[in-house]
């Protein structure tokens, strides 16, 4: 039985004379415990799709799908309901830890209060434990940080305590949606090894939510790609690094600068053209125009996933029979 | 290496913190942070020097000290032997032609009620570049540069995406005909695909017109795709610069070491992987 289960997720927004699709039929699953990553660049509909798993949409969107949080409907939530499975299920962190937070309260005081409002402490046992969470995050000298204003931290400092308000209801599911961007190198290290450890301490599942593959092949077990609202591929991080199966995930891998590059510039062949804008692709597949392997019937691929291996799917119908073949004749 | 362009000796920044009551009121000096502290480099002719480091190391004051967007309190830097802090008036309007600057964020470094075309041809006016009397000419060589359409010229920034936007951003530092180029953080903020055109963009550059790069960026991994020696910057320092291949695979001071164990594996490559589409 799976933690999450989001099913034929679609959302769109007004748009001249309709509905602009962005996110356009997405599967997905996440597993007690697991930590899954969805990669794709900016556009690709990520951001959108994991905001569904509490229905946190903006007001002018239209979001249809079934989304199944531990065996409960999320989509027939009642506002109150919606209200628990936001304060106690699930937790979520975001790239830019400042403007998550009021300027003008003390940092300890902001994580009291979800304390008070979400599991009804009183003043005192919220502080203690306030306190206590901000350890747990491995902020040095809690009680003196507890009076630090948002300011007075430096990012990755703020991402902490982002983290500590985010787990501070001990939720099933941490969302967290580009939380090392904006942090340098050896910070997003300390980052993504902080949230590694409170996974399993606290036997959460965690959805990362990154456009930097690096990031992903480091924290999580598998892995959904996103290209202009479809997922094109997902499976286990291992699997698609050593043999990605869908073109848009090969090229974007093979697009990742790396330090083994230093001193040799062999330019990379990177993907000519630009992602596409939200609703700008018609049906069949958005990478088609992007594509070095592109031909006539793409524009008919209705962009389902079939499977390609254990647990490896790709939306590519193309690449796949080929691969079968190939494979078999090699056998 | 050919013959040095830019040259750096024991530049220093200090920024002055903000004086506590009691400081005021004694009237003692407040305490000043060492934002760059004694830096020395030199810059060659068609090379690209990349520069890394934390935030907060000092690369980015760095890298405005060299057109005087900052003003330096110590050093020497010299554009083929020429002193850039002594420079006044005309000679440091000729000064900041020959170095030009493309920043981060190309959403606020474009002016918004500009044409692509009028932004292009007003920096080259401007410098009276040679060429910039005919405007349309002079604008699609310097957009072909940047491989973009001349239909671009046309149009406004808040109708191009991020990646167009920086090629603009560099086709208008092109226009005012500069020898060194310092690129700060120019490729951060855009999409990895995007990113690879980019940098592909600066190498080839760099080898059509031999423009000098000072390719400052936190990520070591995208220097590394275009840098031919690196400096590492920390507190104000440069701890380490060499060839980016020695840097990188044999780095010898700790803070560099402490930086390239904590940038993320390369994603496995594997060897074999190959797609294979066909009937």
């Amino acid at each position: 039985m799976s933690l999450l289960t989001i099913e034929n997720l679609r959302i769109a927004f007004p748009a001249r004379g309709g509905f602009t699709e962005v996110v356009r039929g997405v599967n997905l699953e996440v597993q007690q415990g697991e930590t899954v990553g969805l990669v794709g660049e900016s556009g690709s509909g990520k951001s959108l799709s994991c905001r569904s798993i509490i229905r946190l949409m903006p007001s002018h969107a239209q979001m249809t799908a079934n989304v199944q949080f531990d065996d409960r409907d999320v989509m027939a939530m009642s506002k109150k309901a919606l209200r628990d499975h936001r304060a106690h299920n699930v937790g979520m962190i975001f790239q830019d830890p400042f403007s998550c937070f009021n300027p003008t309260k003390r940092i300890g005081e902001q994580v009291a209060e979800t304390l008070r409002v979400n599991a009804g402490m009183n003043k005192s046992a919220a502080r203690a434990r306030a306190i206590e969470l901000l350890a747990s995050v491995e902020i040095d000298r809690p009680e003196q940080r507890y009076r630090a204003f948002p300011h007075e931290l430096s990012g990755g400092m703020r991402q902490r305590v982002m983290i500590a308000i985010a787990i501070s209801a001990g939720p099933r599911l941490l969302i967290a949606d580009e939380p090392t961007t904006a942090l340098d190198v050896t910070t997003q290290a300390q980052i993504l090894t902080l949230i590694e450890q409170r996974r399993r301490d606290l036997n959460m599942a965690v959805l990362l939510v990154s456009h930097d593959f690096g990031v992903i092949a480091q924290a999580c077990q598998r892995v959904a790609v996103m290209y202009g609202g479809y997922v094109v591929e997902a499976g286990p991080v291992a699997e698609i690094c050593a043999r990605p199966q869908h073109p848009y995930t090969r090229a974007l891998l093979e697009s990742i600068p790396s330090l083994e590059s230093a001193g040799h510039h062999v330019r990379r062949a990177g993907i000519p053209g630009q992602p596409p804008t939200a609703g700008a692709t018609g049906p069949g597949c958005p990478f088609a125009g992007r594509c070095a392997f592109a031909r006539p019937e793409c524009a008919g691929v209705d962009m389902s996933l079939e499977a390609v291996g254990d647990a490896h799917a790709t939306a590519c119908p193309f690449v796949r029979s080929v691969s079968v073949t190939s494979q078999a004749g090699g056998a | 290496m050919s013959e040095t362009l830019l040259s750096v000796q024991d530049l220093t920044k200090r920024f002055k913190l903000r004086r506590s009551l009691g400081e005021f009121v004694t009237r003692r000096p407040g305490d000043s942070a060492l934002a760059v502290d004694h830096v020395s480099f030199d810059l060659a002719k068609g090379e690209i020097l990349g520069l890394a480091g934390g935030s907060g190391s000092g690369k980015t004051t760095l890298a405005r000290m060299l057109i005087r967007l900052v003003e330096p309190d110590e050093g020497v830097i010299t554009v083929d032997g020429r002193s850039v802090r002594d420079a006044r008036g005309h000679e440091l309007r000729e000064i900041r032609r020959r170095m030009q600057m493309v920043f981060q964020d190309p959403y606020a470094s474009l002016n918004p009620r500009m044409t692509v075309g009028t932004a292009i041809l007003e920096a080259g006016r401007v410098h009276h570049q040679p060429g910039s009397e005919d405007g349309d000419a002079f604008v699609s060589k310097f957009l072909d540069l940047v491989r973009l359409s001349a239909s671009t010229a046309v149009r406004h920034p808040s109708e191009l995406s991020g990646g167009q936007r920086q090629r603009v951003a560099v086709a208008r530092a092109l226009a005012i005909g500069p020898e060194v180029l310092i690129a700060d953080e120019a490729v951060s903020a855009l999409d990895v695909s995007i990113q690879t055109q980019l940098l592909n963009l600066f190498l080839d550059l760099r080898d059509e017109l031999g423009l000098a790069i000072l390719f400052v960026a936190h990520q070591l991994s995208v220097i590394a795709e275009v840098a031919d020696r690196v400096a590492i910057m920390h507190l104000g320092v440069i701890v380490e610069i060499g060839a980016a291949a020695e840097v990188f695979h044999n780095p010898q001071d700790e803070y560099t070491k402490s930086l390239l164990a904590s940038h993320p594996r390369s994603v496995p490559l594997d060897a074999s992987r190959e797609i294979r589409i066909g009937e």
